[in-house]
């Protein structure tokens, strides 16, 4: 009885004043995009393929929700497919690029920080023949442009680098890369740029990329929806058959509701990013702060040098300490945070990141992620701040058992 | 971005001597129009070309608009400098310096258009050579195949260093050969003959005949998408004539002449056409037929249908083949709007046997059986609604839903 009613207590704490931190996961919805998405739900129910007035009504919202983004991002309308959300891009992107073009050559690279969704694909290709190189990165979680130039070969037909990593933040110079692949018009350059949209900027076409996935549910809106750049002229190998839907690439009735409301966030999102980022900064400069000064067991992971690291992610690891008992103890005081990405937060294994970046399995195996959101304000985070030292030095006296 | 100027060079209007003064006014005023949206850009002419001062606006988008304004043979990227021989070979050192991928090889192509200049060409080429190679160990000198090839323009008001040469759309300044109707189908072949009559200089208004509702709406929202694609390199607002051709389209269909259907068809069009160029005060029809190409496109064909007006048909499409056509509607952009799939009034009645070979007597005695075609067609014109395009606005998309859904 006791316990139930504790229980009762927790979760009325968590409902009435409990701090998220776990935008990376996912973020809440801008209450704009809600509204657009129910009224566009009731309102435009046919389907965007039929002739008939009601489907082409529904088409037409299409097509002002891809020209919205194209022109966020400076380029054409049709260079944007809507899927299912970053996972399909990510598959779509990669998978549709090596398979189309598997006769120009066999080899592609990507690096072993990639998101479960690309190094997936990457895994499943390589069992279809492929051969694929994965980069090695530095302790903070950065490439080394010299090596993607010296593992390029006649064979290389796509590279696949993510922009921002979702589980320590690290940025990679994708203007850089674009711009070395450019002596390589052979070679397709897909970015998974899930993170960084809305946080940083992000320019596939000064860039010279040909690929670039997004999601909406990272930036505010609806689940469900994920964006994908395909440069113009490119073709790719469709996953699912069944209709000529989204230029033929991406078979299957059209997601409208979804499609609109995940045009405005991003529009949303995109107008905002200059403030974003510079807020963000602030409150992960003050996070850093005081984690250095007052809880020295946590470590943080990645660089230090904000220039290399995305605004919203602080990643600590606790190294010896298992990282779901630092994510339930800072939930019953008031906080959520996650243990590495959400996508394989379930599994306890260490984190393939962390052990890429040359962490030992110890502190590979103790990491949390803090993700900030537009609501947070730096009396939030010093609420945060506090709560994690008094976490860590509840567990501190367990320290030595080594769960 | 080190360049702080354009060099744009005119194209074939360089040939027409008493007019040049007035092409060249034109082609300014073009791409003064086509570059509105960069408010920092000036322009200064300069003998048989015209000098862009970027003024801090981004090279990329100017240089991707420019490429599709007509009239223009070439233009380059440059750094422009007092002509003096230290701040020249400062420029020419810095512009390879800045090269997205250093260059093994190099050779140096100077031209002194402006005399008193104490150098000339030939000292020129190894003044900033020699400067070049004494700062970038690596690099080596090759006359033959350079990778880069270093050019120094001595002129009267500056010298400008460059080293790239885009090639522009060539032809004339939009407009300055007069104005033409364009038969708009939705298909390939139309847009591109629509543009390759801008590229001549002719002034264009488009005219689609529609069947509502035996062609869906988005057979019409296709025209209008491949007109609004045009006007881009009109670099002014188009426009669109639609014609509702429906009762005359179902009162041909009485006449049972199945074979000659699409030859009465075109013969209306063409009617119709010269009555809305009288309107418009257009000199001339162009089409997208090619010779061949279907049954309406034979050279028999096109006798009997082009009786129909005697304004001048011109054809630039005439002599090409499909494939080469296809590659020309993917370059302007309209190919994938082309091909989507739905019906004009052309492919609607279309008979199991077009005749290729129409007779002129039997053709003109079927029209002569329907004594209110001349009222049909005045019908038309008058019902024709004309819809004015500009580029910027996406199609259809624009007016979709409410606003504050997105």
């Amino acid at each position: 009885m006791r316990g139930l009613d504790r229980g009762f207590l927790i979760f009325r704490k968590v409902l009435t004043k409990l701090l998220y931190f776990d935008h990376c996961a996912s973020t809440p919805p801008y209450d704009e995009v809600v509204d657009t998405f129910a009224e566009v739900m009731k309102a435009h129910y046919a389907n965007p393929s039929s002739i008939h007035r009601a489907g082409t009504e529904a088409d037409k919202l299409i097509a002002r929700s891809r020209a919205l983004l194209a022109e966020q991002f400076g380029v054409k309308p049709e260079e944007w497919l809507f899927t299912s959300g970053g996972t399909e891009s990510n598959n779509l992107a990669i998978k549709g690029a090596a398979r189309q073009f598997k006769s120009r050559g066999n080899h592609l690279i990507t690096t072993r920080i990639e998101h479960a969704s690309v190094n997936d694909a990457f895994g499943q290709l390589e069992q279809e023949g492929f051969r694929v190189t994965y980069l090695p990165v530095n302790s903070t979680g950065h490439i080394d442009l010299d090596q993607l130039s010296s593992s390029i070969t006649d064979e290389t037909i796509l590279v696949s680098i993510m922009h921002v990593n979702n589980e320590v933040g690290s940025i990679q110079p994708i203007a850089e890369i674009g711009k070395l692949l450019s002596a390589y018009p052979r070679i397709l350059f897909h970015v998974d740029a899930v993170q960084s949209i809305g946080k940083l900027p992000v320019k596939p076409r000064e860039w010279g990329i040909d690929l670039l996935s997004g999601s909406a549910h990272k930036l505010r809106g609806p689940k469900g929806i994920g964006y994908l750049y395909v440069r113009e002229g490119l073709q790719l190998q469709p996953l699912q058959s069944g209709g000529s839907q989204e230029r033929g690439m991406r078979a299957g009735t059209q997601n409208v509701p979804g499609i609109v409301a995940s045009a405005k966030a991003l529009r949303m999102a995109m107008q905002a990013e200059e403030q974003t980022r510079s807020r963000m900064y602030a409150l992960r400069d003050k996070l850093i702060q005081h984690a250095a000064m007052h809880i020295p067991e946590l470590k943080l992971n990645g660089s230090e040098d904000a220039a290399l690291m995305a605004p919203h992610i602080v990643h600590f690891s606790y190294p010896g300490m298992k990282p779901e008992v630092i994510v339930h103890m800072l939930e019953q005081h008031g906080a959520i945070v996650s243990t590495k990405s959400a996508c394989s937060s379930k599994d306890n294994k260490p984190s393939r990141v962390l052990l890429a970046m040359g962490a030992n399995s110890e502190h590979a195996a103790g990491g949390i992620r803090i993700s900030f959101g537009d609501e947070h304000s730096e009396q939030d985070i010093d609420k945060l701040a506090e709560m994690l030292r008094r976490t860590v030095a509840q567990l501190k006296p367990l320290e030595r058992s080594r769960f | 971005m080190i360049y702080d100027k354009i060099i744009v060079r005119y194209g074939d209007l360089i040939m027409k001597g008493r007019n040049r003064n007035q092409f060249e006014k034109r082609v300014l005023q073009q791409i003064r129009l086509a570059l509105q949206e960069f408010p920092a850009l000036t322009y200064a002419k300069t003998f048989g070309r015209l000098t862009i001062s970027l003024n801090g606006e981004p090279f990329e988008p100017i240089s991707e608009r420019l490429k599709d304004v007509f009239g223009i043979y070439s233009f380059s990227p440059v750094i422009g400098v007092p002509n003096e021989l230290e701040q020249i070979q400062a420029a020419a050192l810095k512009v390879m310096q800045e090269l997205d991928h250093p260059p093994a090889t190099f050779k140096v192509s100077a031209k002194r258009a402006w005399k008193p200049f104490p150098h000339n060409s030939q000292e020129m080429n190894h003044l900033v050579g020699s400067h070049v190679l004494r700062a970038i160990a690596e690099l080596k000198v090759d006359v033959r195949k350079p990778e880069v090839d270093l050019r120094v323009d001595i002129q009267e008001e500056a010298t400008y260093i460059f080293n790239t040469v885009i090639l522009g759309a060539g032809g004339f300044p939009f407009g300055s050969n007069g104005k033409a109707l364009l038969l708009l189908s939705g298909g390939i072949d139309s847009p591109v003959a629509g543009w390759m009559a801008m590229r001549k200089g002719l002034e264009l208004e488009a005219v689609h005949f529609h069947s509502y509702p035996f062609t869906s709406d988005k057979a019409q929202e296709k025209v209008i998408e491949l007109a609004r694609r045009l006007s881009y390199y009109a670099g002014a607002p188009l426009k669109l004539h639609m014609v509702p051709f429906t009762e005359i389209q179902t009162r041909l269909v009485q006449a049972k002449q199945d074979n000659l259907m699409i030859t009465l068809m075109r013969r209306a069009m063409l009617r119709i056409t010269e009555q809305l160029a009288e309107k418009t005060g257009a000199g001339g029809i162009v089409t997208g037929e090619s010779l061949g190409q279907v049954a309406s496109q034979t050279l028999p064909s096109m006798n009997v249908i082009g009786r129909a007006t005697v304004l001048p048909l011109l054809k630039p499409l005439l002599m090409m083949d499909k494939q080469e056509i296809i590659n020309e509607a993917e370059r302007i952009g309209t190919f994938t709007t082309s091909i989507l799939p739905y019906e004009d009034c052309c492919t609607l009645f279309l008979p199991k046997s077009p005749s290729t070979n129409p007779n002129l007597n039997v053709v003109e005695r079927a029209e002569s059986y329907i004594p209110e075609l001349e009222q049909l067609l005045r019908e038309a014109v008058e019902r024709t609604e004309v819809i004015e395009l500009t580029p910027d606005a996406q199609a259809s998309g624009e007016t979709a839903g409410e606003d504050r859904w997105f």
